[in-house]
């Protein structure tokens, strides 16, 4: 039990400082390849805090959807559109300075929110990280949605080819 | 050793600064893919704090719906670059401060 808990807390404490690293990477990045790079270590730091969850399954998808697939279909996207790198993103003007401020005051506001998880620890089962418990739970109490995902997916698909198609005018 | 053992509230505050430098992303970047890649850091918090709150009462809930958010994610990913690429089609350029053709 003592050494799960070390385990726990060394996975925390490493993709936590990894995951936000990653995101203020993001968010100061010029260049827009180096920030979805930060991004792709973002994703694989809370891919790593889920496993110090115990919600293994899902670390997995996280790597294998978020990492896998989502990013490279946005790198694909960056290179495909060779952008310039953006001025400006350490210039301060008054818009810059109250999102800041905003976002702080968010985090300020939502930590007196949760004020009242001090006491709850972390450690102990979880039982529906495992991948058996999941997949019962997504066949059964969750069928309906399971199924409504494929109809998006497929609207999805559908309407993304039909908005990036390009337009000729032999078709009217 | 104490102080260091992550709580529920650890991992919240964490998802809670992710999905803070997300809006502030949000709100002060001006291109467009970079825009999009902060709204997938704010749905990244969001999951993280439903496998939190999953983990923390035992419940399949918060998972089952963190899998139906990374669902809908990659749909939204996928219609929101064809967008992107139709805009830079169309004006070479997507600055999300010149793409007004809705604004009168």
């Amino acid at each position: 039990m003592e050494a799960a808990t070390t385990i726990q807390t060394v996975l925390f404490w490493t993709f936590s400082v990894l995951g936000l690293a990653g995101a203020v990477g993001l968010l100061f990045n010029r260049n827009a390849v180096y920030a979805a790079l930060s991004l792709v270590l973002n994703f694989f730091s809370i891919a790593g805090l889920y496993l110090s969850l115990g919600a293994e399954f899902l670390a997995a998808v996280q790597i294998l959807v978020y990492a896998g697939a989502i990013m490279v279909l946005f790198l694909f996207v960056i290179m495909l559109l060779n952008m310039q790198e953006e001025k400006g993103v350490f210039t301060f003007d008054i818009r810059r300075g109250a999102a800041f401020i905003l976002g702080f005051a968010f985090v300020a506001e939502m930590m007196v929110v949760l004020k009242g998880f001090w006491n709850h620890e972390a450690g102990g089962e979880f039982t529906y990280g495992k991948v058996e418990p999941i997949g019962r739970a997504l066949l059964t109490d969750y069928l309906f949605p399971f199924e409504m995902i494929s109809i998006v997916l497929i609207a999805a698909l559908i309407g993304a080819i039909l908005v990036a198609r390009r337009h000729t005018h032999q078709e009217g | 050793m104490d102080l260091l053992t992550p709580t529920i509230l650890s991992y919240l505050t964490v998802s809670l600064l992710m999905f803070a430098i997300g809006t502030i992303g949000v709100m002060t970047r001006r291109n467009g893919i970079v825009v999009f890649m902060c709204i997938e850091l704010m749905l990244n918090s969001v999951n993280l704090a439903l496998v939190t709150f999953s983990h923390m009462w035992d419940n399949p809930a918060g998972s089952m719906l963190v899998f139906f958010v990374m669902c809908v994610a990659a749909a939204e990913a996928v219609v929101g670059l064809a967008i992107v690429i139709s805009i830079f089609r169309n004006k070479q350029d997507i600055d999300i401060n010149h793409v007004n053709i809705f604004k009168w």
